[in-house]
């Protein structure tokens, strides 16, 4: 008998279950420590949670794996000898680019601020989506019609139509720049980012709430006179820490994604002295598709297919591994 | 049954009003109407100007909002378009041409992805757990996770660039990577039609391949392993049977309405696809439009789309509720 037979459908996760009570020897487990067993016989989820991590530590750790500045040229043309379009050499791995920099130090550089857009814009709209989607699943009536309602249009409407008019329009309301600053700047894009990303997570909120309600141990803690915020913050958020985990990993994606989507378009975030994103270098494959200058096409889109890749696996994983309902494929 | 219908019909036209009207909002804040039409045309006269803002109802103030956007209403019900601000082209004869384009393309991508995808998940989920199931699933995630411009450009890349250099001789793997025609066609040909589809289909197909194979796996794996199954083959009823007659037929009702829906996104979702092949379809329309700021030309554009979305939003309820006689209605 696997770990994953056990564990009956939609166990709290704060209620241990005693294996040793009817005299089985069997350690017993937590959910938590159940869902990474099962988290870590996912063989693709494991792998990409590797790379994910060596990609992290060397994104951060530019300044050591980075092996020139942002905007710096890969050496000084004199003699006639041009450094602009190297192909990949010892001198610039991955070759380099219009004025001679770097591709691989930029790569690195630009998916820094790449994940840090994403991060940011994710746990910004994860927070919101929480907090809507517990409110309106608890609270029910006009104001959950209205969200289903709004949110249905917004999640079928093309996506990046609806961010291309939000951002002229935020971009356009004056009291709103304090807040949101330049329309090129990173904080707009970020904050631009996350007023979408929290529409898939409030329903995936909503809909675990709305199955916890009606469960006993809800209606106990009621019982003794929870609020409706007690009830929230104590029982039904750490009842589904894994949902909201998973539409985390996949909303960082989708950022990271919107971000390189609207830099390829030219609307995306134009930080300052030579510094980069993975969009701004995605997009600049658009030139260099008929040039020829196949190393400015092919790297980029690699590393942003990995990093998509690689995190989507790790959210499938973590997924199949939270949610029991999964394992009855696999049994 | 009938009065559920009549009853959705109903609440989707104060829906559409005010949906169409947060539109008009965000579309007379965003694009600033007035200012782009100054942009295009800098030798206007006042006279050209005045009439412009009398055509197009742009008034100042919330009031003038509101008094705008019914204008703007009565005008779009009536057929009374006003002309594009850039070149003062009529709006209709080209959105049309756009519409039938996108159609086309988002149409033939999602049949393969329907028909291809739902193959490929009912193959992997009859063997849940085994490699044949993991490798589907897998390939299927790398599919989506391919941004649809990273494969566009690669496809371009290889077939613009390198089929040509490497393979001279073999013209049947040159494909053009852009527009319907080649320059200088006139009328209909349906072969240079359909070579100039093959490329930008195949990046749609990509994603709705995926999707759907997911959709169908996760379907079927839920089907297959329901109560009424197990009845059936404790009846005696062959293997085969259970799965085209019991199985299948319910593992498809969550794709019926996955693709109604998915069709209301595609049809103008296809933004991507259609700027990198220069697909003269419903996104390179928007496209044009929005960075010209063209008021007259965006706000057709937008109250489609949007009609569309809602109206395959509501189809992708009615067939479910049509097709699941366990939903009750009423």
């Amino acid at each position: 008998m696997t770990t994953a037979t056990l564990l009956e459908p939609e166990t709290p996760v704060d209620e241990p279950l005693s294996g040793d009570v009817q005299g089985l020897t069997q350690k017993s487990l937590s959910p938590r420590q159940m869902a990474w067993r099962r988290f870590r016989s996912h063989k693709p989820a494991m792998v990409a949670a590797v790379v994910l991590i060596l990609m992290l530590l060397f994104v951060i750790l530019s300044p050591l794996t980075a092996r020139y500045g942002v905007n710096e040229p890969v050496f000084q043309t004199e003699g006639g000898v041009s450094n602009r379009y190297l192909s990949p050499r010892s001198v610039a791995w991955f070759g380099t680019d219009e004025i001679g920099r770097d591709l691989y130090s930029r790569l690195i550089y630009g998916t820094r601020l790449s994940l840090v857009i994403g991060l940011a814009a994710a746990v910004i709209g994860v927070a919101i989506g929480t907090f809507v989607g517990a409110w309106a699943g608890i609270r029910g009536g006009l104001f959950d019609d209205m969200l289903m309602r709004v949110t249905d249009i917004f999640i079928a409407f093309p996506f990046l139509v609806a961010l291309l008019v939000m951002r002229n329009m935020l971009g356009e309301i004056s009291w709103l720049a304090p807040i949101l600053g330049e329309r090129t700047s990173i904080r707009f894009i970020i904050l631009l980012l996350a007023l979408f990303g929290w529409m898939v997570v409030a329903r995936v909120v909503r809909g675990q709430v709305l199955a916890l309600k009606e469960r006993e141990f809800i209606e106990a803690s009621r019982a003794l006179g929870a609020s409706n915020s007690r009830v929230i913050l104590r029982h039904l958020l750490p009842n589904s820490v894994g949902p909201i985990l998973v539409a985390l990993t996949f909303s960082v994606v989708a950022a990271v994604i919107a971000e390189s989507t609207l830099s390829f378009f030219g609307f995306g975030p134009q930080p300052g002295s030579g510094s980069t994103s993975l969009g701004i270098l995605v997009a600049s494959s658009k030139q260099n598709v008929l040039t020829g200058n196949w190393w400015m096409v092919v790297f980029p889109c690699a590393v942003l297919l990995m990093v998509a890749l690689t995190i989507n696996l790790v959210g499938d994983g973590l997924r199949d591994a939270t949610d029991p309902k999964m394992q009855r494929g696999h049994a | 049954m009938f009065r559920f219908v009549v009853r959705r019909l109903i609440w989707a036209v104060p829906t559409l009003l005010i949906v169409t009207f947060l539109v008009y909002v965000a579309i007379r804040i965003g694009t600033n109407p007035l200012a782009s039409y100054l942009r295009s045309n800098q030798r206007a006269s006042q006279e050209d100007i005045d009439l412009y803002v009398e055509q197009n109802g742009l008034y100042e103030g919330f009031g003038g909002f509101v008094r705008g956007y019914f204008q703007w209403l009565g005008g779009f019900l009536t057929g009374d378009w006003a002309n594009s601000i850039k070149g003062n082209q009529e709006v209709w004869p080209d959105l049309k041409n756009a519409i039938g384009n996108s159609v086309r393309l988002a149409g033939i991508g999602a049949l393969i992805g329907i028909v291809l995808g739902c193959t490929l998940g009912v193959i992997a989920a009859l063997k849940p757990g085994s490699l044949r199931d993991g490798g589907v699933n897998t390939s299927a995630l790398v599919a989506l996770s391919i941004p649809p411009f990273v494969s566009a450009v690669i496809l371009q890349m290889i077939f613009a660039v390198y089929t040509r250099e490497w393979f001279p001789g073999a013209t049947w793997l040159h494909f053009p990577t852009s527009g319907v025609y080649p320059p200088g066609n006139s009328g209909f040909n349906l072969t240079a039609m359909a070579e100039h589809l093959v490329l930008p289909v195949t990046v749609v197909a990509i994603q709705s391949i995926a999707v759907y194979t997911r959709y169908m796996r996760a379907s079927l794996l839920d089907v297959l392993s329901s109560d009424y199954l197990r009845t059936a083959r404790s009846k005696g009823v062959s293997e085969r049977r259970v799965l085209v007659r019991h199985a299948m037929r319910n593992a498809m009702l969550p794709i019926v309405t996955l693709a109604a829906l998915d069709f209301g996104a595609l049809f103008g979702g296809l933004i991507i696809t259609e700027r990198i092949f220069e697909y003269p379809g419903l996104g390179n329309f928007f496209l044009e439009a929005y960075s010209n700021g063209d008021f007259p030309q965006l706000m057709p554009w937008m109250v489609i789309v949007v009609v569309a979305v809602i109206l395959f939003n509501l189809l992708a309820d009615l067939s479910y509720a049509f097709l699941d006689p366990r939903i009750r209605l009423d």
